[in-house]
């Protein structure tokens, strides 16, 4: 009581041993710290809901994917006898008969499984992704195998030529383990060579690296030519009252709500040799009619097409940093001299870095998964990381390799983000 | 853009060069639009402007393929489920993305840079990675090829922007407000629909109208997800590109850029709106 | 023993209701085709007729063939088929085969024998059955031009003429994909159809498949999707583009576009049906197969698009388009004028050597 009375004289009170008390009486430290806990526990309250969705419904699926690119299940669950005979074979010769013994117990033992449950399809198509035509070794031989009798290493051998060949067993014997690194080797270009080294592949077969490269040049291309024509339109959409801003900002964003499929339709209609624009150059006679330019199935008319289409996130975050730069900054350093030139580029310029690192960095990306227009406005040229990512797991199959390929792509935009957070801060990314 | 009366001759010419560049790259950016909207009148089923097209002879132009889209039940399911998918998927991204984005302004909130960098990692990854991810993923959980997993997928692909616009919104945002309602006696809830939400409005709608216009123009991920059933306008057309070219997509295209003006329409008076709501309050 | 009987009659009833409610309880199959003209002529000769034979039948067509593979993989590994029957290539089909997520079929037990008695697997064409492979048509990519592309007096005529850009100038749309391409780079630098896949198998004639493509390399544009190739022709793009028959057929004759098929070198390939195992349907979808593959019902798909029926007993029995009322048999792939020098697929060459040659196909594009 005397406390409360002390409080209603002073508005402040303390304990015994002189700490500030609340009203309650617990120590005011201690109420601020729990109210902090309490304000931060409502704060990640209110994310944790879509926290919550994204790990499970966004980040597990694709953690899941790239474990995909190391998990290695077929040739352990189909040939356990034959790699424990496997063991301690040295490579050079084909394996002694002892090895085929087991490979005819294993093969025998899948046969008695449902068929669906049967391992050696897709041990056959496993293998073949190391060593072409190792499918149908494993598919013929399999079907024949009841049939077989002792010397078996002759049966096999008969059955198919690659089971006389050290090349196969090798791939059995490298490849027996249940995680493998085999993905990411031809994820590279790379190969074993018959001593376990890991060599390039002919050069008439490597194409990975090439399309990365190819992917990041051109990608760099469009994200330069979308600053390129940005970087004005915004600046000028920045300099005009709000009204006249908002009405011609309907060009921007007219183009970015229009489908994706359709623009690129129109674009072919205009860039091909019997297009519009060709016709109109031939009309006007400024090109006669076997000097048409080829402005599509190259790589003009992906450039053309993608800074079409990727135009609008360059200039959505630029223009909203620009309409941020107080114009005095400018007045300000012309009335000091600076001429306007001078003005733009020490003045005006510096501050727009935040939306150009926004945009670009946004460009960048988002050009990355956009893998459907070059395919089709790009002819050869069109033919992207994200195409063949695609093309491994709707028709080849090959979903490891596919994983591989998408887990480098991912770490490579990720370390790049990471950069860009570094130098520029995700803070600025902003959307009109 | 008036042009000050102390302007040389030289920043004359550089002043009207530079509104000639503008309006060119404005060109560029309407010209597939404006080449699209008189080939969905074309009579011939090719993508070229043909003879009587040229000489604007009535015979060359056709309402065949607005026809052809009205009477196709295909193209009139994907209408349907393009707009309730996009609905479905920006109402769980906004309501998911507005509630982020308010803890994420608040000062207390622990590990900051690391849960914005999850929560926009969907804008982030390659779609194409994303699209993977989930295919396999809802493959096994079994809610591939249903209205579920597709909604759900393109609301995970739609929060970032909701939460990037709205925590835009949130950073000029006066806290002391929400304390004064809380003194005054308002439950959090009450001061959120009252004082909150009508600050935070246009950021909101504008999220809101990314994440719809993400899922509505989304192809790789219902490529990978969707089944039949859950057909969209941009999986129609692409059956349509790879099967037969037909100006039918154009038609589509044409109807819908009429809906985005009147969306963008819609926007503006928004934020007309908001921005009088803002100028009431005491900065 | 009165109460048993009874019961015995009451549950003898009781299973005769639940059977006729089973047969009259609406059922959908889902079909996976390759939509598009192919899908519509599959609606009308099959899926339409079954379905008026059928009542409680619907039939929901799915155009997701391309990635057919992906998906019957998906769902086979989540336990979770939604799919009842899948319209694919064969060499797709062997290795879903290989991986056991397709049924086996029996085909005489499980296929209409000919009119004239002879077992399905006699009258299917030789070499189309496959292990879970039922096949319902041959389909031939061909080379098509543009007469307007030449001269009147020196049109192309032959493979090799694709390959000659001195006398026959002009763009040419081939498919991205090694398959055709170089079985034809083979053929026009003098191999005998018959030993084409012998030679390719070597390390020696895949450089020298290569090495005729280099020749045109600079005249190729590449397309993807199976409407390009035609699109290619109608807007002048090219002076020839590869192409499937059937959609040939379609942009030729029913759109008008002025172009000519040249049957010299068509590579011939079957497609079909299979049947995705643990399907939701299995015995409607057997019951389906039966009655959608019997004589005259391959016979009548060639009403509607020009892919040559994959029953000997069929040939017989084709007739008019059905909208065109023009006579089919000589748009077939199989017709014998067709016929004379045709490379026949060969989805085991493929398969096994399908990953490598589509690096080096890759690669060599990149180049």
């Amino acid at each position: 009581m005397a406390m409360a009375d002390a409080t209603a004289q002073t508005g402040s009170a303390t304990d015994s041993r002189g700490r500030l008390l609340t009203s309650d009486g617990t120590p005011l430290r201690r109420a601020l710290e729990r109210a902090n806990r309490r304000r931060k526990l409502t704060a990640f309250a209110l994310v944790s809901p879509l926290l919550a969705f994204i790990l499970i419904f966004f980040a597990f699926p694709i953690l899941q994917m790239m474990w995909r690119s190391v998990d290695n299940p077929q040739i352990v669950n189909a040939l356990p006898r034959t790699l424990d005979e496997l063991r301690d074979w040295d490579g050079r010769a084909v394996p002694p008969e002892r090895v085929f013994v087991a490979l005819h117990a294993d093969i025998m033992d899948d046969l008695e499984r449902p068929r669906r449950e049967q391992r050696i399809g897709p041990l056959g198509v496993r293998l073949n992704y190391e060593l072409s035509a190792a499918r149908s070794a494993i598919s013929r031989t399999a079907r024949d195998v009841p049939n077989f009798e002792a010397p078996f290493r002759e049966a096999f051998t008969d059955a198919h030529r690659l089971w006389g060949q050290p090349e196969l067993w090798r791939v059995i014997q490298r490849e027996g383990r249940p995680l493998t690194l085999s993905y990411y080797i031809a994820a590279l270009d790379r190969e074993y060579d018959e001593f376990g080294n890991i060599v390039k592949r002919d050069e008439n077969r490597r194409i990975y690296v090439s399309l990365f490269g190819r992917t990041l040049a051109l990608r760099l291309v469009i994200t330069g030519m979308t600053f390129l024509l940005g970087f004005p339109i915004a600046y000028y959409l920045s300099s005009l009252p709000m009204r006249y801003a908002n009405l011609l900002m309907i060009a921007v964003l007219l183009p970015f709500w229009t489908s994706l499929l359709v623009r690129t339709s129109a674009w072919i209609v205009l860039l091909q040799q019997q297009g519009v624009i060709n016709n109109t150059l031939v009309g006007l006679g400024v090109i006669d009619d076997a000097g048409r330019f080829s402005l599509i199935y190259n790589q003009t008319g992906t450039i053309i097409a993608m800074t079409h289409i990727l135009l609008p996130f360059m200039v959505l975050p630029l223009y909203s940093v620009m309409r941020t730069i107080p114009p005095s900054y400018v007045r300000a350093a012309k009335s000091l001299g600076a001429t306007p030139w001078t003005a733009f580029r020490r003045v005006y310029f510096p501050q727009t870095l935040p939306g150009i690192g926004a945009g670009g960095v946004l460009v960048f990306i988002i050009s990355i998964g956009y893998y459907i227009t070059p395919a089709l406005v790009g002819g050869q040229s069109g033919r992207m990381i994200s195409n063949e990512i695609a093309r491994h797991i709707q028709q080849s199959l090959n979903w490891g390799l596919a994983a591989a390929l998408g887990s480098m792509l991912l770490v490579g935009v990720l370390v790049l983000y990471w950069l860009y957070n570094r130098l520029v801060g995700a803070d600025s990314l902003k959307l009109g | 853009m008036s042009m000050p009366a102390y302007y040389t001759a030289k920043d004359k010419i550089w002043h009207y060069a530079f509104r000639v560049i503008c309006y060119a790259i404005f060109f560029f950016l309407l010209a597939p639009i404006l080449i699209m909207i008189p080939l969905s009148f074309n009579a011939q089923p090719f993508f070229t402007f043909t003879r009587e097209m040229l000489t604007l002879n009535p015979e060359g132009y056709s309402l065949r393929w607005y026809r052809d889209f009205i009477g196709s039940e295909s193209w009139m399911r994907s209408i349907r489920n393009s707009f309730s998918i996009g609905i479905a998927a920006t109402i769980v991204s906004t309501t998911l993305g507005t509630l982020a984005a308010l803890g994420l302004s608040r000062s207390e909130m622990p590990a900051k840079g690391l849960i914005m960098g999850i929560l926009i990692s969907p804008m982030i990854v390659p779609l194409i990675i994303s699209a993977a991810g989930m295919f396999f993923f809802f493959s096994s959980i079994n809610i591939a090829q249903t209205y579920l997993g597709v909604v759900l997928a393109h609301a995970a692909l739609g929060t970032p922007f909701v939460v990037i616009t709205v925590t835009a919104t949130l950073v000029g945002f006066d806290q002391s407000l929400t304390r004064a309602a809380a003194n005054l006696g308002a439950s959090p809830a009450r001061s959120f629909f009252k004082i909150t939400m009508p600050l935070i409005l246009p950021g909101v709608v504008s999220g809101a109208l990314f994440a719809f216009i993400t899922s509505f123009d989304e192809i790789v991920v219902v490529l990978f997800v969707a089944g039949v059933e859950q057909r969209t306008i941009p999986r129609e057309m692409w059956s349509g590109i790879r099967e037969d070219i037909s100006p039918t997509i154009l038609a589509v295209a044409t109807i819908l850029v009429l809906i985005s003006i009147a969306l963008l329409t819609v926007v503006e008076l928004l934020r007309r709106r908001g921005e009088r709501l803002r100028g009431l309050t005491p900065q | 023993m009165s109460t048993k009987l009874k019961l015995i009659g009451l549950s003898s009833v009781a299973s005769v209701l639940a059977l006729s409610a089973a047969a009259q309880n609406p059922v959908s199959l889902t079909i996976v085709s390759w939509g598009g003209a192919y899908t519509a002529s599959q609606q009308r000769a099959y899926h339409a007729p079954f379905m008026e034979l059928n009542p409680h039948v619907t039939i929901a067509n799915d155009d997701g063939s391309a990635n057919a593979l992906a998906g019957l993989r998906a769902q086979a590994q989540a336990g979770n088929v939604t799919w009842d029957l899948v319209d694919m290539l064969p060499s797709d089909a062997q290795l879903a085969c290989d991986e056991g997520i397709i049924l086996q079929i029996d085909h005489d037990a499980m296929l209409a024998p000919a009119p004239d008695g002879t077992p399905a697997s006699e009258d299917f064409l030789p070499g189309s059955l496959g292990e879970c492979f039922i096949p319902q048509i041959v389909y031939s990519t061909v080379l098509t031009f543009r007469p307007g592309a030449f001269p009147a007096d020196a049109q192309p005529a032959s493979i090799a003429d694709l390959f000659d850009v001195e006398n026959f100038p002009g763009r040419r749309a081939l498919q991205d994909r090694p398959g055709t391409n170089l079985e034809w780079a083979l053929y026009a630098d003098g191999v005998d159809p018959d030993d084409i896949y012998e030679v390719l198998a070597t390390p020696e004639g895949v450089d020298r498949a290569f090495a005729k493509l280099d020749t045109i390399k600079d005249h190729i544009i590449f397309w993807t999707e199976g409407a390009q190739a035609p699109q290619l022709l109608a807007d002048g793009e090219v002076a020839f583009a590869t192409g499937y028959n059937g959609r040939m057929f379609d942009a030729i004759e029913v759109e008008g576009m002025d172009a000519e098929i040249i049957w010299d070198g068509q590579v011939v390939e079957w497609d079909g049906w299979v049947v995705p195992a643990d399907g939701p349907n299995v015995d409607l979808v057997m019951e389906y197969l039966y009655w959608a593959t019997d004589t005259q019902r391959l016979a009548d798909q060639a009403k509607f698009i020009s892919f040559g029926p994959a029953r000997a007993s069929s040939a017989g029995v084709v007739g008019q388009h059905a909208d065109l009322g023009i006579d089919m048999a000589p748009h077939m792939p199989t017709n014998p004028d067709n016929y004379f020098a045709p490379i026949v697929l060969d989805n085991d060459f493929w398969a096994d050597y399908g990953d490598e040659l589509r690096e080096r196909f890759a690669n060599w594009m990149l180049q």
